[in-house]
């Protein structure tokens, strides 16, 4: 508004014509709800793109990592397989990593690359056989369990089976360490 | 020609109302005590904002916001694109001096108690801007999309999972799936870029709107407290009375301190240059030490330092608790003295607070918890004609960890003890039992070396070593 205008004389609409003051309140309760109702129209896809990783398909599914004989017996090694998210635009983060052991025969255990801790990728350093994270010091055996550090439980594993010669891994969400009850 | 100038001017005047605009903004009047070099910092952050926006623009012009070509692009943006490593210098460095320049402004505001009434607002607005700025910090470093900022997503997923009951639903929304993906750089990409600086520019809208509603703060004066009944009164009056235009007669100031520091990034960008990438995206690559950049390290450093026990409560707690009380200051003390000199706890609160984040800062770069990856193995000139047993403890030393987190005679890591003369501190059987059952920080060996091995790292534990041998 520009001062330098002359101001529009000061109206008293009531006295010029008399309006209702229920006639007003019903007026503005029927603005906001009419608003709200334009707010619906537009809402729900809107919403749906906000949680759309929560509807996503999810790719639970079991992952061939290779031939039985490919794996030493009391050996840990990184193994990597197609994750759950399955989008064909995601280049290298479609995959994921696992520490994979052979603990005998037919028996493996995966372990998550993410530490319990923050998440951070853990090493298997295999002369010493531990887990270290790089990131707060955490430290776990090879089984999995906390050998030191803040790390709050074991690290997370992904399911393995072995079916006619071959070893498979689960892919499986990213564990998050919730609150302990 | 100048008449027809004029006439245009006149015209836009007339139907912008340029002239009133910029009174009410540009002109408004200040108390002149107001016109002083402590007042620059607020300015400077807006200045610093103004960076961010233009070379944040520029970036996005070159910058490929796709899981698959994030990194090359950045790669190409920081080694080929013409004056590319300028402009991403100048938005890293943007970014800092936006941190550094925004608590400078909030410590003067606090130690001039300028939140008192009736500019409660100024200072609420004011902490969620500081919470908007530290959101975009951290979306801004997983856009460099390298390994580090792969990893960091996780590291963010992992503190979302933490928040009671919602927390698993918190982390993968944040992440755009149960896992790092196809979706997770273009959410936070959209977090970074359109969500997270529209509500920037509505609240500085808001901040700024409020500077002008209450007038800036005078400097405050010992002996003159805050009166909510008198103070608008009285504040009024002085303004009217000796009040100056804010332009140029302060704005001077702000003009000459947003050069000096904008040039200092600029040259920081140019000289420095942004940190260089990280290796490729790739979520199998292990071989990763994720971190977040300078002004978060101090976070970071906590989540090493604090019982684990605690770990849950700080973690959620800590930011809630830290942010309540910070919107709470202005209702605690709305009235009452304003001068440092009688809120002495202001001085020693602010000076606790600068203390614990510079010495969590300092000891989160040493990193001394986490394991030195990189220590160079010993070598038997660290003994004097050293036994068989010796040496095969020393084998054992360097290929079983130990060396990670033990320094000897100047290598290795440091969450343990340095063991360089432990001989001195310990005899054989206090060893054993040590290497044997670990600690709260250390493996327990027992499981996994044998009777003889742990007799050979016990022998070379105890042996004398030279130091500054290697």
């Amino acid at each position: 508004m520009n001062p330098n205008e002359p101001s529009e004389p000061e109206v008293d609409s009531e006295a010029a014509e008399p309006v209702d003051p229920c006639r007003r309140a019903f007026l503005t309760k029927v603005s906001i709800g009419l608003s709200g109702l334009i707010a619906c129209a537009v809402a729900p896809p809107i919403a749906a793109a906000v949680v759309q990783p929560l509807l996503q398909r999810k790719g639970h599914e079991w992952r061939e990592i290779g031939p039985l004989e490919s794996f030493e017996e009391a050996k840990t090694v990184l193994v990597n397989f197609e994750n759950t998210s399955v989008v064909p635009w995601a280049g290298d983060t479609a995959r994921t990593g696992a520490w994979l052991r052979r603990i005998e025969g037919e028996n493996f255990e995966a372990f998550t690359l993410n530490c319990a801790h923050l998440g951070c990728p853990v090493r298997w350093e295999g002369d010493a056989e531990l887990f270290l994270c790089p990131c707060h010091g955490g430290v776990y055996y090879k089984d999995g369990t906390v050998a030191g550090g803040p790390p709050p439980k074991a690290l997370a594993k992904y399911p393995v089976k072995v079916s006619e010669g071959r070893v498979y891994v689960k892919a499986e969400p990213v564990p998050i360490t919730t609150m302990k009850g | 020609m100048l008449g027809l100038l004029k006439k245009f001017y006149q015209f836009l005047d007339d139907r912008l109302g340029i002239a009133s605009v910029l009174e009410a903004t540009a002109l408004h009047k200040i108390p002149p005590s107001s016109a002083r070099w402590s007042y620059v910092f607020g300015s400077a952050t807006l200045a610093c904002l103004v960076i961010q926006v233009a070379t944040g623009v520029a970036l996005a012009l070159l910058y490929q916001p796709s899981t698959e070509t994030a990194y090359e692009s950045l790669q190409w943006i920081s080694h080929s694109a013409p004056l590319g490593a300028w402009l991403r210098g100048l938005h890293y460095f943007g970014a800092s001096g936006m941190v550094v320049m925004m608590v400078i402004h909030m410590i003067r505001v606090y130690l001039m108690a300028a939140y008192k009434y009736p500019r409660e607002m100024n200072w609420i607005t004011g902490v969620i801007l500081l919470g908007l700025t530290v959101s975009m910090a951290f979306t801004g470093q997983l856009l460099r999309w390298d390994d580090v900022g792969v990893w960091s997503t996780y590291v963010a997923a992992e503190q979302m999972g933490r928040i009671p009951i919602i927390g698993k639903l918190v982390a993968y929304l944040l992440i755009g799936g149960e896992t790092v993906g196809g979706h997770t750089l273009t959410r936070f990409f959209a977090y970074h870029v359109f969500l997270l600086p529209a509500l920037l520019f509505a609240v500085v809208g808001v901040h700024l709107y409020l500077v002008l509603r209450h007038g800036i703060s005078e400097p405050p004066v010992v002996g003159q407290p805050v009166d909510p009944e008198t103070y608008r009164e009285k504040y009024e009056a002085e303004v009217h009375k000796s009040g100056i235009p804010f332009f140029p007669d302060a704005a001077w100031r702000d003009i000459l301190f947003a050069l000096v520091v904008i040039g200092t990034l600029s040259l920081l960008a140019v000289v420095v240059g942004a940190p260089e990438l990280g290796g490729p995206p790739d979520p199998t690559k292990i071989d990763v030490v994720p971190g977040p950049d300078w002004y978060l390290v101090w976070i970071f450093a906590l989540y090493a330092l604090m019982p684990p026990g605690i770990e849950d409560y700080v973690i959620v707690g800590g930011p809630l608790v830290g942010v309540l009380l910070l919107l709470a200051i202005p209702f605690l003390a709305p009235r009452g003295e304003r001068h440092v000199l009688r809120r002495p706890w202001a001085l020693i609160g602010v000076g606790l607070s600068l203390g614990v984040v510079a010495a969590l800062t300092v000891i989160g770069f040493q990193a001394p918890w986490s394991p030195n990856f990189k220590a160079v193995p010993l070598t038997a000139v660290v003994m004097d004609q050293p036994t068989e047993s010796q040496t095969k403890g020393m084998d054992l030393f360097n290929t079983k960890g130990c060396l990670y987190c033990h320094d000897i005679a100047g290598h290795g890591g440091h969450r343990g003890p340095n063991l360089t003369d432990l001989g001195q501190r310990l005899d054989k059987d206090e060893v054993v039992v040590r290497i044997v059952n670990g600690g709260q920080f250390m493996p327990a060996y027992g499981g996994s070396l044998s009777k003889d091995e742990i007799e050979d790292l016990a022998a070379f534990l105890l042996v004398k070593k030279n130091e500054n041998s290697l």
